[in-house]
């Protein structure tokens, strides 16, 4: 089975409406081609799972400003002004989730777990219609699983059969929603053969990617 | 007092709480320039949240990686015996308790130990980032701050703003003083130079209970 196609042939993956988790902390491990194409291609109504909005002109800031997106479900979104004009005015909808939390929703989902406990956000704003449980006396939050249709993500080395490995702090989310979508797409900075990455090493197993896109990096 | 002095003094203070093998996660912003002022002779691991443990300092020019950087965004170095992880593993760590201490800034801090520094409603919403489960995972919660926003007391009998967390706060760092959360409330057990009893009062809202070894801070 091939698994690497063309950037114009993933992003047609993508259509109106769909929810998609797009790797990244602050643009760093994002998959930059990946989300170019698709403000190029224009699909709109999109729910974006992301750790945060980036900025205006990096990363996926680029689909807030470009109108695509109808819900953000994020950590942060204070470095992208848009995101925040947005939200003020009604345009989109915002969801905030504790950092921590997010990464597990996704884990959970991923993972076939049924939510999480958290004792993040116990007491604060965060846990409003939320079932709150105790466990031995503590207080925790249930956090449900967080899936998506298709996640975009970025390996640094990845072979042909979907193997990944990451490098330095571009790893971030990506190891996890690889896990949490039913299209898993990869941009790579550089593709290897099969058999050249150590199975010993690999950080994320090629089960869970779909496609893998040459972002020509290297 | 220069607001580089005001800093000086409680980044210098902050890192003195700082012991050998702590591992500590330093916020954005002030919390970051207590890297600046902790003891060459104790080994600290700096954890970032977004995933790698032994930051190290501002790369050389031309040194730099698109690949590094801080939980800020800023690009960064890694100690000789880092290592990096990805976001799940790291809050693990934060949420799990390996960290020993984290560093915050506030908008407001009380009494009981809760802190705000997330939100102010209609105004400013750039969300929580990791400072949450930063603040309930900690083992030690650290707020390191300016003791007024522009002479307004920022240490409140009740917070009112929306909390961060509730009663996790352990101790407070200003230029004005050094206040430890108490059942009991705010125990006041250092002043910073030149500070007064009745000039730390003035510039706060919740009591304080001054403690009966109150000294001045050793900066």
């Amino acid at each position: 089975m091939n698994k690497l196609i063309s950037i114009e042939e993933a992003v047609n993956h993508i259509e109106d409406g769909m929810t998609v988790m797009i790797g990244g902390f602050l643009a760093v491990g994002a998959p930059i081609r990946l989300i170019d194409a698709l403000v190029e291609k224009g699909v709109k109504d999109l729910t974006l799972v992301v750790n945060d909005t980036a900025f205006i002109d990096t990363g996926v800031g680029k689909l807030i400003v470009n109108k695509q997106v109808k819900k953000v479900i994020a950590s942060h979104i204070g470095t992208n002004k848009e995101t925040g004009r947005q939200m003020n005015e009604g345009e989109i909808e915002v969801e905030l989730v504790p950092q921590g939390t997010l990464t597990e929703r996704m884990r959970a989902a991923g993972f076939g777990l049924g939510g999480i406990l958290t004792p993040t956000g116990v007491n604060t704003m965060v846990e409003e219609g939320k079932k709150k449980i105790e466990v031995e006396g503590k207080e925790y939050l249930l956090e449900l699983p967080l899936k998506a249709d298709v996640a975009l993500i970025k390996g640094a080395k990845v072979d042909k059969k979907g193997n990944i490995l990451y490098n330095k702090t571009a790893q971030n989310f990506n190891p996890t929603m690889a896990t949490a979508a039913g299209t898993v797409i990869v941009e790579a900075d550089e593709v290897v053969e099969i058999g050249e990455i150590d199975p010993n090493v690999v950080m994320t197993p090629n089960i869970f990617v779909t496609y893998i896109v040459d972002g020509g990096a290297k | 007092m220069d607001k580089n002095k005001v800093k000086e003094i409680i980044a210098k203070r902050v890192a003195q709480e700082m012991k050998d093998g702590d591992v500590i996660n330093l916020g954005i912003g002030l919390p970051t320039l207590v890297a600046n002022y902790i003891s060459d002779d104790i080994d600290v691991i700096l954890q970032s949240e977004n995933g790698f443990v032994g930051i190290g300092p501002s790369p050389k020019e031309g040194e730099e990686d698109l690949d590094l950087t801080n939980a800020g965004g800023q690009l960064v170095t890694i100690k000789k015996g880092g290592a990096f992880f990805d976001s799940a593993t790291s809050f693990g760590i934060i949420r799990g308790g390996h960290v020993n201490a984290t560093v915050l800034g506030a908008l407001q801090v009380d009494s009981k130990g809760n802190l705000a520094n997330w939100m102010i409603p209609g105004k400013m919403v750039p969300g929580m980032g990791g400072a949450m489960d930063l603040v309930v995972g900690a083992k030690k919660v650290i707020v390191a701050m300016t003791h007024t926003a522009k002479g307004s007391p920022k240490i409140l009998k009740e917070c009112n703003l929306p909390l961060t967390a509730a009663g996790q706060v352990d101790l407070i760092v200003t230029e004005m003083g050094v206040m430890e959360v108490t059942d009991k409330g705010l125990l006041l057990k250092e002043l910073g130079p030149g500070v007064t009893i009745e000039d730390i009062k003035a510039a706060t809202e919740a009591e304080l209970i001054i403690s009966e070894d109150l000294k001045e801070m050793e900066i």
